[in-house]
């Protein structure tokens, strides 16, 4: 090791560094917690017609004993557990490696980032977006779907919940770092391939708000079942505009 | 006139060393670095202070103040709370020469060991899409605070395994350059150590140039160690494209 410089405590920073974190890890913790129950639960996804984000595309298979949500969850929720933002924002307030800037927690050496199993898997972010992708084509399918009543168009609070649920995680998806890269990123000159650049630009605006997106679609995903879920329990009644 | 009470580490190389403090009248428009040149002209002659430009351009001036990252030259005292002592100190990732000055000479060490620009030969032609990207990283004035914050090398001091976020942006520029013809993603994944960085992005937080060192080269990087390294999907098309 090289020889390291002047020591002092964990941080001498005074102002509320602790905040963020700790706020990042209620958010995604209740996300989690909240994930897992309804995945448990395994009912009240469908109001027709409107179906939970969390169980489409609906697959209910007979040699599969347990929640079909288990079978479709994987590829959104890796896309996310892999995604550049979210890595940053469970490594600071989940593993506290480090919990905010210039807040030293660990010790010298005993580090090894993402160059190890599991977390060298994290490399296979552009897999889960493929993944994730398919499954956002069956939301806006269900969005659609939304908007059709006993065979006639139709708007109900449902409605656009789901197309705004499709929109956010279509934005989400779109403003991906692994995407941009896909998209023209990996090329170095752009002046041979003008239509790459232009969508490199624009997915670059996107990716610019990447936070925002990842947010607003995970609280939207959470409320849209949510609000899938009152309507098919029976506890709300869907309000129809049309 | 307003007085502040200024916390400074005092120490040499190899004795440790202790906070002393000193009152400096402050006066508007005042940086961090105006209260230690105060101190250095009117109670510490021999006060060691890095600096230069004092306009935030030549980077010489980076230390850690109330436990943040910055420029003194470019943190001003009035966004300081001046009802508590303010505690100057020299970036903790570098070995300390004399109170607020640090040897950096391993960054300079890091950059040789990157492979420079390559052009191929004959008449060499770009454009201003090509170069606009990489244009951004040129603005580095190796302040080093990036290297600094970054807790690979701050907390766990591996500067034996990885290069550092300046590095990166470095790479970056090479590698991203249209008429460059050198390959450096197995020196990334290799003894740059691209795998160590877990993108939390202190870096980019305290680049006093804005920067965006983590999506707009770290990542892209990554990327590109990714597509080379990581994708079983692209090391068959390659494969069978012969390359």
């Amino acid at each position: 090791m090289a020889q390291a410089g002047v020591q002092h405590s964990m941080t001498l920073r005074t102002d509320a560094w602790w905040v963020a974190p700790l706020v990042t890890f209620v958010m995604l913790s209740a996300f989690v917690v909240y994930t897992t129950w309804r995945i448990i639960e395994n009912q009240y996804y469908l109001a027709e017609p409107y179906l939970s984000p969390l169980y489409s595309p609906l697959l209910l298979l007979d040699w599969w004993p347990l929640s079909p949500a288990i079978l479709i969850l994987w590829a959104p929720g890796g896309f996310r557990l892999t995604c550049y933002y979210y890595r940053k924002a469970y490594y600071r307030s989940f593993v506290l490696s480090p919990p905010a800037c210039a807040v030293d927690r660990g010790k010298p050496g005993e580090y090894c980032g993402e160059t190890r199993f599991p977390l060298i898997l994290q490399n296979l972010h552009r897999y889960f977006f493929y993944a994730a992708g398919v499954v956002l084509v069956f939301l806006w399918y269900d969005a659609f779907k939304a908007f059709v009543f006993d065979e006639k168009f139709g708007v109900g609070v449902g409605s656009i919940v789901l197309l705004l649920n499709a929109a956010l995680l279509t934005m989400y998806s779109l403003s991906c770092h692994s995407f941009r890269h896909m998209i023209g990123g990996k090329l170095n000159v752009f002046s041979k391939c003008p239509t790459r650049f232009m969508l490199w630009k624009a997915v670059s605006g996107f990716n610019e708000h990447h936070m925002f997106w990842a947010w607003f679609s995970l609280i939207v995903v959470s409320l849209t079942d949510l609000y899938v879920r009152l309507v098919a329990s029976g506890a709300i009644q869907d309000v129809r505009f049309i | 006139m307003a007085e502040a009470t200024i916390m400074v580490f005092r120490g040499e190389a190899h004795q440790g060393g202790e906070e002393k403090e000193y009152t400096v009248p402050v006066q508007e428009g005042m940086v961090v670095l105006d209260a230690l040149l105060y101190i250095q002209a009117n109670y510490a002659g021999d006060l060691a202070v890095r600096w230069n430009c004092k306009a935030a351009k030549c980077g010489s001036c980076s230390a850690e103040i109330n436990g943040k990252l910055g420029l003194t030259c470019k943190m001003r005292m009035d966004s300081l709370p001046l009802e508590e002592p303010v505690r100057v100190y020299p970036m903790k990732t570098f070995p300390l020469i004399k109170d607020l000055v640090t040897d950096v000479s391993w960054n300079y060490e890091i950059e040789k060991r990157i492979p420079p620009f390559a052009p191929p030969e004959g008449e060499l032609t770009m454009y201003q899409e090509d170069i606009d990207r990489i244009q951004e990283f040129r603005k580095c004035i190796e302040c080093f605070l990036c290297q600094n914050i970054c807790h690979v090398l701050r907390t766990h001091d591996r500067k034996d395994s990885f290069f550092g976020p300046r590095y990166m942006i470095k790479i970056a520029e090479l590698q991203m350059h249209p008429l460059d013809t050198v390959d450096r993603t197995e020196l990334l994944n290799g003894d740059g150590g691209m795998g160590f960085c877990n993108i939390t992005k202190c870096c980019t937080e305290v680049c006093p140039e804005n920067i965006q060192i983590t999506d707009n080269a770290i990542i892209p990087l990554k990327e590109r160690v990714a597509d080379r390294f990581f994708d079983p999907l692209l090391w068959i098309l390659r494969k069978l494209a012969g390359k």
